[in-house]
């Protein structure tokens, strides 16, 4: 297979995969009165490891597919996961974070912004709901039971996108530098 | 290259967040049958056999979750089934007296059941999908569309009572909004022996409560009094609704809310959150059920 369609391949799968049972399953689990919402993680995951601009499309069309299959107002989920994607993305390119609890903490993030956006749009396009302690309760213990489902789900997204992540130039610069331009994981006979 | 590189990141991003929000605002301008519903109706009716079939799929798993959350609830339900049972026990010798007297008496008046379940034919559905927004969109899909004679307003119940209306329909799936749903509103009856009538309404920003609003301010309402579907308000426009679904049990009939705002707080008797199976209640050939109606809640 070509090596520049492998990633898009999978990202496609995998997404569809993710919403189809992220809604006819996950969503109908409730843990402590929510259901874990699986999407902005799977967003926020993709854009640690494979950058913004593959995260900001992964988003926008995560969003666009659970909009149409929820029967939602289309285009409000898409305008959230796209910024996820696309910041998950820049922290990486950026940053470069390696610390192990890096993708738990992108996750809640994720997790706050697609909550929290959620419930402004629904606001500012009007629908009836006040900001009530119910509703604060449950965006606090959705982002809670997301944040637990965090590095699990980046887990998975590495095991699936592995191997067909085009190599990150900053990474590879910073390889130059610290072993003179050779790959640590080079073995010496190829040296 | 690395200008050339960020150019075409910020144009990609730039053109999704356009066609972000033209889809938003085109879709939000729409009515139900424009063309980005179409395209909804299409997409859904496309991913509904890979839906269902997933649910199946997974059914045990979410089955083992509900099981660990049932267990713990187990017990405290068990109690309140035992007095629910003895309440009720000592209330049907009384029912019973009451309906043979009905039946004597509507004989007498000549009272044809005008709109009551007998008119229907209910249809059992699946359920495939659910919100998982319910604060702000409180619905789930179900596996029968319009090849099964689902209509857009037809009512939606299971075996404890009215669960919501079809809103959404597609070739084999169809949407039902439930009554917890902040768009959704029926007319409603209080059985508290002057049989109240109101306006069942949701309480926003609380799925499992609900409201009966514009009551009489001195209604003799009653903590657990019964809030069924009114029916027909008026021979010219028939209500979506058979008379009689039980709704709900009062819950909260304060006497000063009750004269301020006229209204009390019922909660539903359908089991919302753990619905598999849902009964559509599609109206006879040849009835008023069955045809284009006025629709009142």
């Amino acid at each position: 297979m070509n090596d520049s369609l492998r990633l898009p391949l999978r990202l496609i799968a995998l997404g569809f995969v993710a919403v189809v049972v992220q809604i006819a399953a996950v969503s109908q689990i409730t843990v402590f009165g929510v259901s874990a919402d699986l999407s902005p993680l799977l967003v926020a995951s993709v854009g640690l490891l494979a950058g913004s601009l593959p995260g900001a499309v992964f988003g926008f069309a995560v969003g666009l597919l659970v909009d149409l299959a929820l029967v939602q107002t289309l285009g409000v989920t898409s305008l959230l996961f796209i910024a996820i994607g696309y910041w998950a993305g820049r922290l990486r390119e950026l940053r470069d974070p390696s610390h192990g609890l890096v993708p738990l903490a992108a996750g809640t993030t994720a997790a706050a912004v697609s909550t929290i956006g959620y419930a402004l749009m629904q606001f500012l396009l009007g629908v009836q709901a006040p900001v009530s302690w119910l509703l604060l309760r449950q965006i606090v213990v959705l982002i809670l039971v997301d944040a637990l489902l965090a590095l699990p789900v980046y887990a998975l997204v590495r095991r699936i996108v592995q191997g067909s992540l085009p190599e990150d130039p900053r990474r590879r610069r910073r390889r130059a530098y610290t072993t003179g331009g050779l790959s640590p994981l080079q073995r010496p006979s190829a040296r | 290259m690395y200008d050339r590189q960020v150019r075409r990141r910020r144009a990609v991003l730039a053109l999704l967040v356009v066609v972000s929000l033209i889809l938003l605002t085109a879709y939000f301008g729409e009515n139900a049958g424009s063309p980005l519903h179409a395209v909804q109706r299409g997409v859904i009716t496309v991913l509904s056999p890979v839906e269902e079939g997933a649910s199946r799929a997974l059914k045990p798993v979410r089955d083992l979750f509900g099981w660990f959350g049932d267990t713990l609830h187990a017990k405290q339900e068990r109690d309140q089934l035992k007095a629910q049972r003895d309440d009720l026990l000592r209330k049907v010798s009384g029912y019973e007296l009451a309906m043979e007297e009905n039946a004597r008496l509507s004989k007498l008046l000549a009272i044809d059941g005008s709109n009551d379940l007998s008119r229907y034919d209910p249809y059992t559905a699946r359920v495939t999908i659910r919100s998982p927004n319910s604060l702000f969109q409180d619905t789930i899909q179900v596996d029968a569309g319009s090849g099964d004679g689902v209509r857009v307003g037809q009512p939606v119940i299971d075996g404890a009572g009215l669960v919501g209306r079809v809103s959404t329909v597609s070739g084999p799936t169809s949407v039902v909004t439930l009554i917890t749903d902040q768009s959704f509103s029926v007319s409603g009856r209080v059985l508290d022996g002057k049989g109240e009538w109101g306006l069942v309404k949701p309480s926003l920003g609380d799925p499992n409560d609900l409201l009966v609003q514009q009551l009489n301010a001195d209604a003799p309402i009653r903590l657990d009094d019964l809030v069924v579907t009114a029916g027909s308000i008026s021979s010219r426009l028939q209500s979506l609704y058979p008379r009689g679904i039980p709704i709900g049990r009062v819950t909260k009939a304060d006497p000063q809310e009750l004269a301020d705002k006229q209204q009390v707080h019922i909660s539903p008797l359908a089991d919302l959150r753990h619905l598999d199976f849902v009964q559509i209640l599609i109206g006879r050939a040849g009835t008023a059920a069955g045809g284009v109606r006025a629709q009142v809640p």
